[in-house]
C-alpha cells in the first residue's frame, strides 16, 4: 500500500465500512437505500459530528468515528490536561499538561488519522447557542457530570421544533463509572430523555448525618463530618473548594483526629480529595468498551446501515460480566420531553387573566389551575398560598408589562403531568 | 425510519436562523410543579418566599399542633441548587432548638434529605417529612445525643426540656431560642 497524498483517501481505506454502506443486509432497516450516496456522505461536512467531553471517553470516541470515516468532527471541552488523566486519555503527552483538551486532541487525531478534520471549541458547552448546536447531524455526549448532561439534554430537545424535520438531533450518550457503564440513543420526543432517567443516575454518595456525627464507623464518615459539619461552623462564609489544598488539608488534619478518636483507620489525603470532590474511579478499558458502543450507534444512526439500539445498553463488568439493553419509557411528566411547545399569537393589550382563560379554554389540554411562568419571572402561581397571594395582582396587569413579545411561558397543572411551554408573541 | 442524511440537507439551509428566547431550565420546571403540589399543605405549615420569582430560596414554618412542641413556630430555610431532583434540597432549622435529630447549627437528620434522597421525592415529601420529625422525635437518630438520651430514659424531664427550650431557657449551659409566637 502506497500512500502518496496523506490527505486522500488509498484504495480499499474504506473496505470494511463500506461492506454495511454499498449493501444491504438481512437485518438493515426498512427502506434502506445502500450505496456510493452514503459513503459519501459519511465522509461529507454535511455530515457533522459533535464529540462533548474530551477526557477518557472522548479521547475513544473522536479516535473511533476518525476511523470510522466521519470526516467532520468538532469537540467541546471547558478542561485543561492534568497529570493525572494521562493514564487513560491516550490522545495527551506529558509536554500537553496544562493545554485544552479540545484543542491538543483535536490536533492528535488530525495528525493521525489523514482527511479528517477536527474543530475544537475550549469552552463551557453552556457558551453556545442553538445556532451552534443546529449544525450537527447527531450529537455525541462522552461527559463525567449530571449537571452538564441534563443541560445538553434540555437544550437539544428544546432545539426540536415538531414543524421542523431539520430541528431534530438525535443524542447518543456514554457514560462510565469503574466497571460500569452505558450507552443509549436519545431521539428527541420520541424515546426517554436523560432527565426521564435522572432516577437511575448515581448520586454523590452520602451517609445519615447522625452516623457522621455520632456513630462513625467508616474513613469516609470521618471526612464528611470534617466537610459537613466542622467546616460551616468554622468559616461560615467560605464554601468548600476541592481544588485547593489548604481546603483538602485543614479537612484531612480534621478527619484525622476525628479518625483517631473512633479508632478508624484509612483517612488519607487522596480520599480526603476523592470524598470532597466526589471523584469516580475511571477505568479506561471501560471507557474503550462503552466509547466502542457508542460509537457504533452514531454510525448506524448516521446511514441507517442496521437497526439501532432501543434504547438502553447497561454494561455491569463489577459483578461478573453481563450487558442488558432495555426500551427506557418515556416519562409523562419529564419537565424536558414531557412538555409540549405551542406558539401562540395574542395581543400585548390582554390582561394576563384573559391569556388564562384561553389556555383554559383550549381544547386538548385539561388545564383546570395553570401555574405560568417565565425564566425569570413568577406571572400567576396557584400555589402555595403565599406565593398565590404575591402574583394575584399580575392578573389585571397587561401581558405586555409582564413579559415580552417573543418569550417563552412556562405552564403546569397540578392535574396535568405534562407542562406546556408557550412561545407568545403580541399581535 | 430516522433518515440523518435527508434531515442533514434540509437543515444546511437554514442553519442560520436558530437565536431563539432563553429556555427555562428543566430543574425550573420541576420546581414550578413541585409549587403546585403544595396546594393541600396542612395548615401546620406555611411556605413565604423573600422574592416571589426565585422558587430556589424560600422558607417553610412548622406550627405542630400536637406533641411535645405543641405550640412553638419552627422556621426552615430551603435552599434548591441547579442540581435539583438529582441532588436533595438543603434545608437548615434557622433557630436554636432542642430536638434530637436537630443540632444547635441547624442541621436536620431526615433521612429523605440525605441517602435516602430519590428524585421522584418532591418539596411537599421534605415538608411532610419534617413536620413528622416534631411529631414522633426519633431518639434513635440522634444529632443533639443529650436531648436523645433525655428521651430515652426521662419522658417527663424531656417534655419540660422541650417546654423550657421552646421559651428561649437554657438546658446543659445551652441557650435555646424562644419559639413561642
Ligand atoms: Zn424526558
Amino acid at each position: 500500500m502506497e500512500i502518496d497524498n496523506p490527505t486522500s483517501d488509498w484504495a480499499n481505506r474504506w473496505r470494511h465500512p463500506d461492506v454495511y454502506l454499498q449493501r444491504s443486509g438481512p437485518y438493515a432497516v426498512e427502506g434502506y437505500m445502500p450505496g456510493d450516496e452514503l459513503t459519501e456522505f459519511i465522509h461529507s461536512d454535511d455530515c457533522k459530528i459533535l464529540v462533548v467531553g474530551a477526557g477518557g471517553l472522548g479521547c475513544e470516541l473522536l479516535k473511533n468515528l476518525a476511523l470510522m470515516g466521519f470526516k467532520d468532527i468538532h469537540v467541546i471541552d471547558m478542561d485543561t490536561i492534568d497529570v493525572s488523566n494521562l493514564n487513560r486519555q491516550f490522545l495527551f503527552r506529558y509536554k500537553d499538561v496544562g493545554k485544552s483538551k479540545a484543542e491538543v486532541a483535536s490536533e492528535f487525531i488530525m495528525n493521525r488519522v489523514s482527511g479528517c478534520k477536527v474543530t475544537p471549541f475550549f469552552g463551557k458547552i453552556q457558551d453556545k447557542d442553538e445556532e451552534y448546536y443546529s449544525q450537527f447531524s447527531i450529537i455525541i455526549c462522552g461527559l463525567d457530570s449530571v449537571e452538564a448532561r441534563r443541560w445538553m439534554n434540555a437544550t437539544i430537545i428544546g432545539m426540536y421544533d415538531e414543524e421542523d424535520p431539520s430541528t431534530m438531533k438525535p443524542i447518543v450518550d456514554g457514560g462510565t463509572e469503574g466497571f460500569k457503564g452505558q450507552s443509549r440513543v436519545i431521539i428527541p420526543r420520541n424515546t426517554a430523555c436523560y432527565e426521564c432517567s435522572l432516577d437511575m443516575q448515581t448520586k454523590p454518595v452520602t451517609f445519615p448525618i447522625c452516623t457522621i456525627a455520632n456513630t462513625p464507623r467508616l474513613p469516609e464518615h470521618c471526612i464528611q463530618y470534617a466537610s459537613l459539619l466542622l467546616w460551616p461552623k468554622s468559616f461560615p462564609e467560605t464554601k468548600i473548594d476541592g481544588d485547593d489544598p489548604d481546603h483538602i488539608s485543614w479537612l484531612f488534619s480534621e478527619a484525622t483526629k476525628r479518625a483517631d478518636e473512633f479508632g478508624i483507620r484509612g483517612v488519607t489525603r487522596t480520599l480526603t480529595m476523592g470524598v470532597v470532590k466526589n471523584i469516580i474511579p475511571a477505568i479506561a478499558s471501560t471507557n474503550a468498551i462503552v466509547a466502542a458502543a457508542t460509537a457504533n450507534e452514531a454510525f448506524k444512526l448516521a446511514t441507517s446501515c442496521a437497526p439501532i439500539v432501543n434504547n438502553y445498553m447497561m454494561y455491569v463488568g463489577d459483578e461478573g460480566l453481563y450487558t442488558y439493553t432495555f426500551p427506557l419509557e418515556k416519562k409523562p411528566d419529564c419537565p424536558v420531553c414531557g412538555t409540549e411547545s405551542v406558539k401562540i399569537t395574542i395581543s400585548g393589550g390582554w390582561k394576563l387573566q384573559e391569556l388564562i382563560d384561553l389556555l383554559l379554554e383550549r381544547p386538548g389540554t385539561q388545564l383546570k389551575r395553570p401555574s405560568l411562568r417565565t425564566s425569570t419571572k413568577s406571572l400567576y402561581m396557584q400555589s402555595p398560598k403565599m406565593l398565590e397571594e404575591a402574583t394575584r395582582p399580575n392578573l389585571e396587569k397587561l401581558c405586555s408589562e409582564l413579559f415580552s413579545s417573543g418569550d417563552t411561558v412556562v405552564v403546569t397543572d397540578a392535574n396535568l403531568p405534562i407542562s406546556l411551554q408557550l412561545v407568545i408573541t403580541f399581535e | 425510519m430516522l433518515n440523518i442524511m435527508s434531515i442533514k440537507k434540509k437543515n444546511a439551509a437554514d442553519a442560520a436562523a436558530g437565536g431563539r428566547s432563553p429556555k427555562t431550565s428543566a430543574t425550573k420546571i420541576r420546581l414550578q410543579k413541585d409549587m403546585d403540589d403544595l396546594s393541600n399543605i396542612p395548615k401546620t405549615m406555611t411556605v413565604s418566599f423573600p422574592n416571589p420569582d426565585d422558587l430556589f430560596n424560600f422558607s417553610l414554618t412548622i406550627t405542630p399542633d400536637d406533641g411535645f412542641y405543641k405550640g412553638g413556630v419552627f422556621r426552615f430555610s430551603f435552599k434548591i441548587k441547579e442540581g435539583y431532583p438529582h441532588e436533595a434540597p438543603k434545608v437548615l432549622c434557622t433557630q436554636k432548638i432542642y430536638h434530637p435529630n436537630i443540632d444547635l447549627e441547624g442541621n436536620v437528620c431526615l433521612n429523605i434529605l440525605r441517602e435516602d434522597w430519590k428524585p421522584v421525592l418532591n418539596i411537599n415529601s421534605v415538608m411532610i417529612g419534617l413536620q413528622y420529625i416534631f411529631l414522633e422525635p426519633n431518639p434513635d437518630d440522634p444529632l443533639n445525643k443529650e436531648a436523645a438520651v433525655v428521651l430515652n430514659t426521662n419522658r417527663t424531664l424531656f417534655v419540660q426540656n422541650v417546654n423550657k427550650s421552646m421559651r428561649g431557657g437554657i438546658i446543659g449551659g445551652v441557650s435555646y431560642d424562644n419559639v413561642l409566637q
